[in-house]
């Protein structure tokens, strides 16, 4: 590959398009305007294409592909969308039948193209992997040659440089040093930079914007890197835990380390006379919600933590855990996500006789953890022979329980009696009291119930959150430094008698020409054309 | 507290009609002759004038903003009412700040009907003041909402300039698909002034249409249509003999009476549109076309993209960055693909997109336009139908 020495000596790597140092351009013969994007720079993407390499990286280095990329990532996203995500159904729901039963036919063909999971599909994952490689390939691609460039540039251009660049004028003057020496003062209150040569001046502001873009795309990656470390296990703890009131139970996450006490859980309500919310409630018709909270205490545990043995506790914190304003403890935060009001903890129930309502005592049996038998002395007494904490009949139409927790606790007792020393089976459940045998004499009435409070609580530990600060952050500034600030470059040239004004911007024409104005309005020099405005003026 | 609270409503009263003021100031500032002071140097007051009404206007809408944040409580930016008025007056900051950097007048004249166009359409949003609920009560509201809706406000301005540019160059002789689109774009925006003017018409006669139907559970219930029911709830059966029975009824997954109010929205549209038509035997676009005699194509280009390069970082700062913040905090997780969070993505790659368009030739002026124009659309959708059709963590309003 053969280098291009340019006319003013400096020698260019192959496939560049405008001098470096000088700005010759070295192919484009005709009159037109100069493409002076990346400044002309010999990019790898427009000068190999022979390996696969080559090919591959020419693929993703242009930007036509990652804006493709975007569009379709744009268009993906949007289908997702139409109906809800599988996250989103009903948890019951079967989301094999929910698409087509909800949204009939079109909801079927949704389901079946697999985008009721759309983000978390193979081809969203490879479309967003796929901008990452555009990202990093279109900067490396670009920025290496430009900030060559931008640092082997000269002051002194090559004529056709000059002409052809959108904005350029010639002015003739009395005395062009001193008309120079005056512009470079007024550009200099302009924070101009300014760089002489043989009397030539180039101002130049804001170069540093140009790295705008190559920042920004920086802090993407970073960012789409920490997504992707959520992928490995160990990278964050997300958990779940329900918490009665009362109740002290392990974080799930802290590996037995941490334990929770669920002090206190309220639902508050706006106050219905606030006359402030006044309209507002009586549009709702339904009492809004105010606050969720439990008041939690936290726990140590200080032992060795062998299996089965009682934990040691010390308590470390207390906090009010709240929608908005989680228990943060040892990089764990602890969300209030949902909660449960008024289960079943303890069903009471007193043992009568049938046929004379004589009573024999009490029984309270917690629906945690009720107790084998329960002995009301004199030969009274009363065994839990099974207990259904959520009672229903399964496919043999056999009693069974959905699952631990007391939403419908039933029980099988058997009572015995001083008579019944064989004792008498009954079936008590929620508004339910069979006689198994049919012949029994005494009965368990039901007579009180206590509720409890259930908040649930997620368990979070994000290891991935900093490095998705970091690359916010770098985007942020990345954006903001490309956007707000431009590149602007003013050449003074003498060639002949004449001083040649040329100017480039990235973007804001019309401030670098405000810019300018400033120069001319104090100076002999006459405001250079902008090219694409006169040819505006002409059709 | 209910002084203060009907001082808030008159102050955003006021902003309106001086953002109208402001609007035929401007206009006259493109269309009228140019005055001519005392020492007989023309000079046109009227664009001060109208620059002068924006500010006032907009201090009478932070009137309104700040003295409703104190009767609530809370910054008011919590329901569609509050949020849509704030992205209007955010829109009308944008024009202040950029309005001294380029002094078009005829910017002014397009953003301010904008602006009270999106404030009107605010209004017709149940207006109390709503108490937050948990989700909502965190300091986060406040930035993130404010952030989101001013780097929208500023892409705002950047459908302004993409709307001026294509009115200026568009040759409306040829009747092609650009002339096609661009008077959709006006008849669309008739629509709202159709749909503001129907409802207030109707809710001016006090019209209630109640319905009992079957609902998407399957279970009775009862609405009350404030316009006339030309499309019925599933199952329908009008609670009174004197209204209007519907041609149809629709699936139950559908909002009836929202779908009802559209399509009276866009016949109304259809009718002031066609009546426009009709007494000026013109296009929309033909009729404003002669107001942008002046303009530089390319500086409106400019402007335009000026916009969409100073809104964007605020924009991602305020609705991706804040909402991720906020969204760890609040529903633990940063990101939950829920629909608004979705389009607020959308709604940066297609900035993005169009961003990394503008370095190409060929992207620059009329398709660039078009792209704001876009933009701006997918910030409605994203305000409107997301809101109201898509159902997600994001519907508290």
């Amino acid at each position: 590959m053969e280098k291009a020495k340019c006319e003013c000596g400096h020698v260019n790597p192959y496939g560049t398009v405008i001098c470096e140092s000088c700005g010759k351009p070295f192919f484009e013969e005709e009159k037109a305007l100069l493409n002076m994007r990346y400044e002309g720079v010999a990019r790898r993407s427009q000068t190999y294409n022979k390996t696969m390499i080559d090919k591959v990286w020419n693929f993703f280095s242009s930007v036509k592909v990652g804006i493709w990329l975007i569009v379709v990532t744009l268009l993906a996203s949007s289908i997702g969308t139409i109906f809800p995500q599988e996250m989103y159904i009903p948890p019951t729901a079967n989301p094999t039948f929910f698409y087509e039963a909800e949204y009939g036919a079109i909801g079927k063909i949704y389901y079946l193209l697999g985008f009721h999971d759309l983000y978390n599909s193979w081809w969203y994952m490879l479309l967003i992997a796929a901008l990452g490689v555009s990202l990093i390939i279109c900067s490396l691609d670009r920025v290496v040659p430009l900030h060559r460039a931008l640092k082997t540039q000269r002051v002194t251009r090559h004529e056709s440089f000059l002409q052809r660049q959108r904005v350029h004028g010639v002015s003739n003057v009395d005395d062009s040093d001193e008309t120079i020496e005056q512009a470079q003062q007024i550009l200099k209150e302009k924070k101009y930079n300014l760089f002489e040569e043989n009397g030539n001046i180039v101002a130049e502001k804001g170069r540093f914007s140009r790295w705008g873009p190559y920042v920004n795309h920086i802090g993407l990656i970073i960012f789409l890197i920490g997504c992707m470390l959520r992928f490995f296990p160990g990278m964050y703890v997300d958990e779940n835990i329900w918490v009665r009131e009362g109740e002290t139970v392990v974080i799930s996450g802290t590996d037995g380390e941490f334990f929770l006490r669920n002090d206190q859980f309220i639902v508050d309500f706006y106050d219905d006379t606030d006359e402030r919310f006044q309209d507002a409630l009586v549009r709702a018709g339904s009492p809004i919600v105010r606050k969720y909270q439990t008041s939690a205490t936290l726990f140590q545990r200080i032992d060795d933590g062998v299996v089965g043995r009682e934990p040691e506790l010390v308590e470390v914190a207390r906090h009010d855990i709240r929608v908005n304003d989680p228990f943060k403890f040892e990089g764990y935060a602890l969300y209030q996500y949902a909660f449960k009001q008024n289960e079943i903890s303890e069903m009471s129930f007193e043992l009568e006789e049938n046929e004379t309502g004589e009573r024999f005592g009490r029984i309270d049996v917690s629906t945690y953890d009720p107790e084998t038998i329960y002995d009301l002395g004199n030969g009274y007494k009363v065994e839990v022979i099974e207990y259904f904490p959520d009672f229903y009949f399964d496919d043999d139409r056999t009693p069974a329980s959905q699952s631990r927790i007391p939403n419908n606790p039933a029980f099988i007792f058997k009572i015995f009696t001083p008579e019944i020393e064989e004792g008498e089976i009954s079936f008590v459940g929620i508004q339910t009291n069979q006689d198994i045998n049919g012949e029994n004499t005494h009965r368990l009435r039901f007579v009180d119930i206590e509720m409890n409070h259930v908040t649930n609580l997620v368990v979070r530990k994000d290891y991935t959150l900093g490095i998705l600060m970091v690359g916010g952050v770098i985007f942020m500034v990345g954006l903001v430094q490309g956007m707000y600030w431009t590149h602007r470059r003013i050449w003074l040239q003498k060639v002949n008698d004449e001083i040649w004004v040329s100017a480039h911007t990235n973007k804001n024409w019309y401030g670098l020409k405000k810019d300018i104005e400033a120069v001319v309005s104090k100076t002999e020099l006459t405001m250079p054309i902008d090219s694409v405005e006169e040819e505006e003026k002409k059709s | 507290m209910d002084q203060l609270s009907q001082l808030s409503s008159n102050l955003l009263l006021i902003a309106f009609f001086l953002y109208l003021a402001a609007t035929i100031f401007f206009a006259v500032s493109v269309t009228g002759k140019k005055f001519k002071n005392k020492a007989g140097e023309e000079k046109n007051i009227a664009g001060l004038l109208g620059y002068s009404s924006s500010i006032i206007a907009l201090l009478f809408a932070l009137g309104y903003f700040v003295t409703r944040w104190i009767v609530a409580g809370h910054a008011p930016v919590s329901n569609l009412f509050e949020y849509t008025t704030f992205l209007g007056i955010m829109m009308s900051l944008a024009f202040v700040i950029l309005y001294p950097i380029y002094k078009t007048n005829v910017l002014g004249l397009f953003t301010m009907p904008i602006v009270m166009l999106i404030i009107a359409y605010a209004s017709m949003f149940p207006r109390e003041v709503s108490p937050l609920i948990p989700a909502l009560q965190s300091i986060w509201l406040k930035i993130h909402v404010i952030t989101t809706a001013l780097g929208q406000g500023i892409l705002a301005i950047g459908f302004a300039g993409g709307l001026i540019y294509l009115l200026r160059v568009i040759d409306f002789k040829k009747n092609d698909k650009q002339v096609k689109a661009i008077e959709f774009v006006m008849y669309s925006m008739i629509s709202i002034v159709g749909y503001i003017l129907i409802s207030s018409i109707f809710s001016g006669l006090n019209y209630e249409a109640p319905f009992a139907y079957v609902d998407e559970k399957g279970m009775e219930a009862e609405v009350v249509y404030h316009l006339p029911p030309l499309v019925g709830p599933n199952e329908a059966v009008p609670l009174t003999d004197e209204q209007m029975t519907p041609f149809f009824n629709v699936h139950p997954n559908i909002k009836s009476a929202d779908l009802n109010t559209v399509i009276w929205s866009l016949f109304t549209g259809l009718v002031l549109y066609y009546l426009v038509r009709l007494i000026t035997k013109r296009k929309i676009g033909e009729l404003l076309q002669p107001l942008l005699k002046g303009v530089s194509p390319q500086a409106a280009d400019e402007i335009s993209y000026r916009a969409i390069a100073i809104g964007f970082p605020i924009f991602t700062l305020g609705g991706l960055i804040f909402a991720m913040i906020w969204a760890q905090i609040a529903w633990t997780r940063f990101w939950a693909w829920d629909p608004k969070e979705v389009w607020a993505l959308i709604t940066f790659l297609f900035y993005a997109a169009y961003l990394h368009l503008r370095l190409s030739r060929g992207w620059h002026g009329e398709k660039s336009a078009w792209l704001c124009v876009i933009g701006f659309a997918i910030i409605m959708f994203n305000l409107i139908f997301v809101n109201l059709v898509i159902a997600g963590l994001h519907s508290y309003a």
